[in-house]
């Protein structure tokens, strides 16, 4: 008998907040799993940011920082920067990280921070409730889009990926999502992939995982994650935009 | 009669207590077996998920990897 | 060590070295971007880093960082800059982490000037930024003192695990005076147990926050803070005082606006007036209690400021209604001369205002 799943020590015991069926949940424990698995546990230091993933200091099993809004990435630098041995990473939402804190993630991914960060795309903000997020989709209803988002008044969602592939200092930058247990495994796979980025001193890395919201998008946790394929797959397309071996 | 393959066999343990009852696990599983316990209520307040016939499990972990509550544990017989 | 010629704000990047603080993070901005520019040219020297934020909310927040990781850190700005970063100072605060804030004010509000003024009394002694929290805020008068308080500002930091501000006009930040860099008292400071650098699987996590929220939580952090400034209060008060015990008019001023007072004391005493002064050197904890000191037939007190009185609330509730509080200030960039001076301590002693 061979134990084939159990949970990471890299969660600690604490029960999540999280709404039954978030994803949230999901790519926590990859996190967890990937920072066991390499080895940088007991040496990482993470940083929450504001938004539902707020609470992630209690549940991610190593030392953490709470930051402001959007702010996660200058934390993390300053983090670095004095602790250049440990590992540093982020774990942001869309609002966070797309919205409020653009100008720290563009420009800590330009400076080529030594960070990883981990990015939850649900195409909403959560925790105050279903407002309208930079990553909204056209048409997509929010309580602050009540007709829909309407591309004329305040255009398309942003599409940070690709944007932030453009940027020298990015090394590694994938989207995935995790919706199936393929899925899950291809998540895993490139969240390891670009904390093995940082470990070897490469640069900055990004991951963006897109993820569910059935409270706030209104549908159960299973139709949330066919919602999230028909409809954000076509518009946030899957896949790895940079790795370290096409840059060099 | 020829000798049928031996089928992996699996075993999953849920820690009820903790189960949110989202049913990520019942729609991964190939092998149809989890279910969501309506007649029973958790601690939480919700209706846990679980193993509706043991014997079909083939360890893949499917359930697990959906889980977004770390409720599972599976193991290889 | 014998004595350099410095300008102010590059003295505070030499103090600052002095005091072990290897890191620095800032943006660039009128008048103060001497000491980051020294900053960047010096800590590379020692092993430090300098790194130019993208902004200064950014630089705050890199501050945050740095200094839950346990790190001596600073940065600097001024007026419009220290505005930015009143989200990250409220959140180092509520964290309680120890670093040094340095704002070289220019005139307000808004974008305003680039000249000296001190405008930023209110949001340096009351809070720029959301919750109820205090910095030690430290108001020097000449380059010495300047770099006698970064040493110090740094020890009172980690002592009480709080950020501390050196509130500076714009002259002492460009003005040329001889220096020293000297030890400040020896202090017991505490262990950083609590930063951040790997658990190491030696220890439970260590977490930098600032969330409580459960009422009972945020309460009962909100009174350790409380507790934790009342000692503040208690044992750092700083202040100068001339001659209180006998003056019929004292001057109440801070910050270089002090040594044009002293002017203009000397001046008066030379054509037989009695004038005392009181000079805070924290502005928070603020020293009221030396207004106690003040003899019972003072006819006033004359605060005098480089802005439109935001020190007049602190001496009206140190005096506590005993003495009638006047006002004298310049704006804009205008500094109040010894002349204006005199001839309002003449009109309150003629009984004119």
């Amino acid at each position: 008998m061979t134990i084939v799943f159990q949970k990471t020590r890299g969660l600690t015991d604490v029960e999540t907040h999280y709404c039954p069926g978030c994803t949230h949940g999901i790519v926590h424990r990859l996190v967890a799993e990937a920072l066991e698995e390499l080895g940088v546990l007991d040496m990482a230091i993470g940083v929450a940011p504001v938004g539902c993933a707020v609470l992630a200091y209690k549940y991610f099993n190593c030392d953490m920082h709470e930051a402001a809004h959007g702010r996660a990435p200058a934390v993390a630098t300053g983090i670095k920067r004095v602790r250049p041995e440990n590992f540093v990473f982020t774990y942001q939402g869309d609002g966070d990280l797309a919205s409020i804190g653009t100008a720290e993630i563009v420009h800590a991914a330009h400076r080529g921070e030594k960070i990883s960060t981990i990015f939850i795309n649900n195409a909403i903000y959560g925790m105050t409730g279903g407002q309208m997020a930079p990553t909204t989709l056209v048409g997509q209803k929010a309580t602050t889009a009540p007709y829909g988002r309407d591309e004329a008044h305040c255009g398309k969602p942003i599409r940070i990926s690709e944007m932030l592939a453009t940027i020298d200092g990015a090394k590694f930058v994938e989207r995935v999502t995790v919706t199936s247990p393929a899925h899950v495994r291809k998540a895993k796979k490139a969240i390891k992939e670009c904390f093995k980025v940082q470990i070897e001193g490469k640069g900055f890395g990004i991951v963006e995982v897109l993820s569910t919201c059935p409270t706030n998008w209104g549908l159960t946790p299973t139709e949330a994650l066919k919602w999230l394929e028909d409809n954000m797959i076509p518009y946030y397309p899957l896949g790895n935009f940079k790795r370290p071996e096409e840059v060099e | 009669m020829a000798q049928a393959k031996p089928k992996i066999r699996g075993r999953v343990t849920f820690n009820e207590d903790i189960c949110k009852g989202c049913g990520l696990c019942v729609q991964a599983c190939p092998v149809n077996i989890i279910t969501l316990d309506n007649s029973k209520i958790n601690a939480k307040g919700y209706h846990p998920a679980t193993v509706t016939d043991m014997d079909k499990c083939i360890a893949c972990a499917s359930c697990a990897l959906m889980c977004p509550d770390v409720v599972i544990t599976v193991e290889r017989l | 060590m014998a004595k350099v010629l410095m300008k102010g704000n590059e003295a505070i990047g030499a103090a600052a070295i002095e005091a072990g603080c290897r890191y620095f993070f800032g943006y660039p901005i009128t008048p103060q971007s001497e000491l980051p520019e020294y900053m960047a040219r010096e800590l590379p020297k020692v092993g430090g880093v300098f790194l130019q934020a993208e902004s200064e909310i950014a630089a705050i927040n890199m501050v945050y960082g740095a200094a839950g990781a346990g790190a001596r850190v600073m940065t600097s700005s001024s007026s419009p800059g220290i505005s930015l970063k009143q989200e990250g100072i409220s959140y180092i605060a509520g964290a309680e982490l120890p670093c040094l804030i340095v704002n070289i004010m220019r005139g307000g509000p808004g974008l305003g000037s680039i000249l000296p003024s001190q405008t930023d009394y209110f949001q340096a002694t009351r809070g720029g930024g959301n919750g109820d929290y205090r910095l030690v805020v430290l108001a020097p008068s000449n380059v010495q003192e300047l770099v006698d308080l970064v040493i110090e500002g740094f020890d009172i930091a980690d002592q009480y695990r709080n950020p501390v501000m050196i509130l500076g006009d714009g002259m002492i930040g460009q003005m040329m005076e001889p220096v020293e860099l000297r030890k400040p008292k020896q202090r017991e400071l505490p262990p950083k147990d609590w930063a951040t650098d790997g658990t190491k699987d030696k220890r439970k996590p260590n977490i930098i926050n600032s969330l409580y929220l459960a009422a009972e939580e945020l309460e009962a952090h909100n009174q350790r803070l409380q507790e934790k400034y009342k000692k503040i209060m208690e044992n750092e008060v700083k202040v100068e005082s001339y001659n209180i015990e006998d003056a019929d008019v004292v001057i109440a001023a801070y910050g270089t606006i002090s040594r044009i007072a002293k002017t203009a004391i000397s001046q008066l005493e030379k054509e037989g007036y009695k004038v005392g002064l009181i000079r805070p050197i924290t502005l928070w904890p603020y020293p009221y209690d030396e207004f106690e000191k003040i003899n019972d037939k003072c006819k006033g007190i004359l605060t005098v400021e480089m802005n439109t009185g935001q020190m007049v609330d602190d001496v009206k509730i140190a005096v506590k209604g005993k003495f009638p509080v006047y006002f004298h200030g310049r704006t804009g960039g205008m500094v109040p001369t010894p002349d204006e001076i005199i001839d309002k301590v003449k009109k309150i002693y003629g009984g004119e205002i």
